[in-house]
């Protein structure tokens, strides 16, 4: 079987600081991974690995068998923290969908294009959306766009950084929603940084405790153990911030 | 008055000038609605000051200034742009080095030159009724480099949007920062004649700026600002010519008006504004 992604011994350094030690993990096609770590644990880092935008690591990380490098940029949706984008910029909605298309930020919309944004708008909810300036939307708005954006080109994997920071509960299961309607049409593989042991529980097939080094991986039921908990988050008092309400901790 | 204008276009200095004004106004006012939404105004002011260095150079080994100002500007500019990326110092502690160490450079070489003061003050204020045939070949090289890299613009702006998702979606971003940068970097040299270095980074931002004050899609940004750029030039060397003003200066007030006028509009029509 061609896993959807295959991490074999990574290890990245940022600077003097080795922010993932040799971390192995394979995902199969169709899962939804939640990433979990404390701040400063190497998700991020390691998302980003994944993704192609760190080049100097060690280990190897191949997306459908194949080096970061050889996939094509469409087979994969990359849903970014909110704050990334510059909101200052002069664009509508269905510029910034456009992109996710065309791989470069568009002039005049050809109709093919606008037709494509427009229903992908309307799948995640944002159709009347598509003239509205990126700085008029609310954070949960912008994520739906992100979303759009991702979708639009009909990826096989969803990289997903952090999606639900700065949006309302409402607006995050809206979120998740559209995603898992996505994935089941379309068998997509969905993996996702997040600080949310919750949505974990809720969403995740599977689940990746990491604190620079792997601490487990596996069904999320098997993978969110207490043990495994506390050896990623060191003590108690922290899992406060993960809105922890599955146990005895 | 605008016979006598159209009257003096029959004079070569005038034609250079205006052909000049008008290739360095619309390039500089492409490449400026990227300075403006990368925040990299303050490089336009550093690299001004580098040409500055580089003029001074060109002046002291007695050659054609523009010979020695572009491959010293374009130095400047990969080093700004190479240090920025690989130290952790922020955009304008690094600019603000080279800054200062172009304009020492320039003050240390304009004092080996005996009677310096003209040919600098030249560079320094602008001297468009000065620009002579090299400039103006200069003006014509660097509008057809623009044209060139003109397929580049979606690229750009994806990156200026979003760095991120763009080096996720294999465009060499960082190439992309020092093809920019020289760009604008060699833009600088070659309108230094026209507005002078200490004018020449409004020179390159302001029809950007009240382009952006009244456009809500970057496309649109980019034309209007191309057009402000283009309608200063004119104006301003229109004025200048009448009023017996210096033509750099002018073309800057030309520009804040433009870009007084647009934020103006901008507050007052907001919605008819934003869907420029």
């Amino acid at each position: 079987m061609t896993y959807a992604l295959e991490v074999n011994n990574l290890a990245v350094t940022l600077g003097e600081f080795r922010a993932v030690d040799g971390v192995s993990f394979n995902v199969e096609p169709a899962s939804f991974v939640a990433i979990l770590g404390p701040n400063g644990s190497g998700k991020t880092t390691l998302l980003k690995a994944i993704l192609g935008l760190i080049n100097d690591y060690s280990g190897e990380i191949l997306v459908f068998g194949k080096n970061i490098r050889d996939v094509h940029p469409d087979a994969i949706g990359y849903v970014p923290q909110l704050k990334t984008i510059d909101r200052s910029f002069p664009a509508v909605t269905c510029d910034l969908v456009a992109s996710g298309m065309m791989r470069s930020w568009p002039g005049k919309l050809s109709a093919k294009v606008h037709r494509d944004v427009d229903s992908v708008l309307q799948l995640v909810g944002a159709g009347h959306l598509c003239h509205e300036p990126l700085k008029h939307l609310s954070g949960g708005e912008l994520q739906r766009v992100y979303l759009a954006r991702a979708m639009v080109r009909k990826p096989d994997l969803f990289l997903l950084d952090e999606p639900a920071t700065g949006i309302d509960a409402v607006g995050e299961d809206d979120m998740y929603e559209i995603l898992e309607g996505y994935q089941a049409k379309t068998g997509a593989t969905i993996i996702m940084v997040t600080h949310d042991l919750m949505t974990a529980r809720h969403h995740a097939t599977h689940a990746l405790l990491i604190n620079r080094r792997l601490i487990s991986f596996g069904p999320q039921s098997e993978s969110l153990t207490d043990e495994n908990l506390k050896q990623a988050f060191g003590h108690l008092g922290h899992l406060h911030g993960l809105e922890w309400e599955g146990g005895d901790v | 008055m605008f016979s006598e204008f159209v009257g003096a276009l029959s004079f070569g200095f005038m034609q250079r000038a205006l052909i000049a004004g008008i290739l360095t106004g619309v390039v500089g006012s492409y490449y400026g609605v990227f300075i403006v939404q990368r925040g990299m105004s303050f490089l336009g002011s550093g690299l001004a000051h580098a040409a500055f260095g580089g003029v001074a150079l060109g002046l002291l080994l007695n050659t054609e200034p523009l010979w020695v100002a572009v491959p010293f500007t374009i130095i400047v500019a990969v080093l700004i742009t190479w240090i920025r990326d690989r130290s952790d110092l922020g955009a304008d502690t690094v600019i603000g080095i080279f800054f200062a160490l172009s304009m020492a450079l320039g003050i240390v070489f304009l004092s080996r030159i005996p009677n310096y003061t003209t040919d600098a003050f030249t560079y320094l204020f602008g001297s468009i009724l000065s620009v002579s045939p090299t400039d103006l070949y200069a003006s014509i090289a660097i509008t057809v480099l623009a044209v060139i890299t003109l397929p580049l613009w979606g690229r750009w702006a994806y990156a200026t949007i979003d760095r991120e998702a763009a080096m996720a979606d294999r465009i060499p971003v960082k190439f992309d920062d020092y093809l920019l940068s020289i760009l604008i970097a060699v833009t600088i040299v070659v309108a230094a004649k026209v507005v002078g270095i200490v004018l020449i980074s409004a020179f390159l931002v302001i029809p950007a700026a009240a382009s952006r004050l009244i456009s809500r899609r970057f496309l649109a940004m980019t034309y209007a600002s191309v057009a402000f750029g283009f309608v200063s030039v004119i104006l301003g060397l229109f004025s200048s010519y009448n009023l017996d003003i210096p033509s750099g200066a002018t073309i800057i007030l030309v520009q804040t008006a433009i870009f007084i006028i647009c934020f103006v509009m901008s507050r007052l029509f907001p919605r008819r504004g934003r869907s420029c």
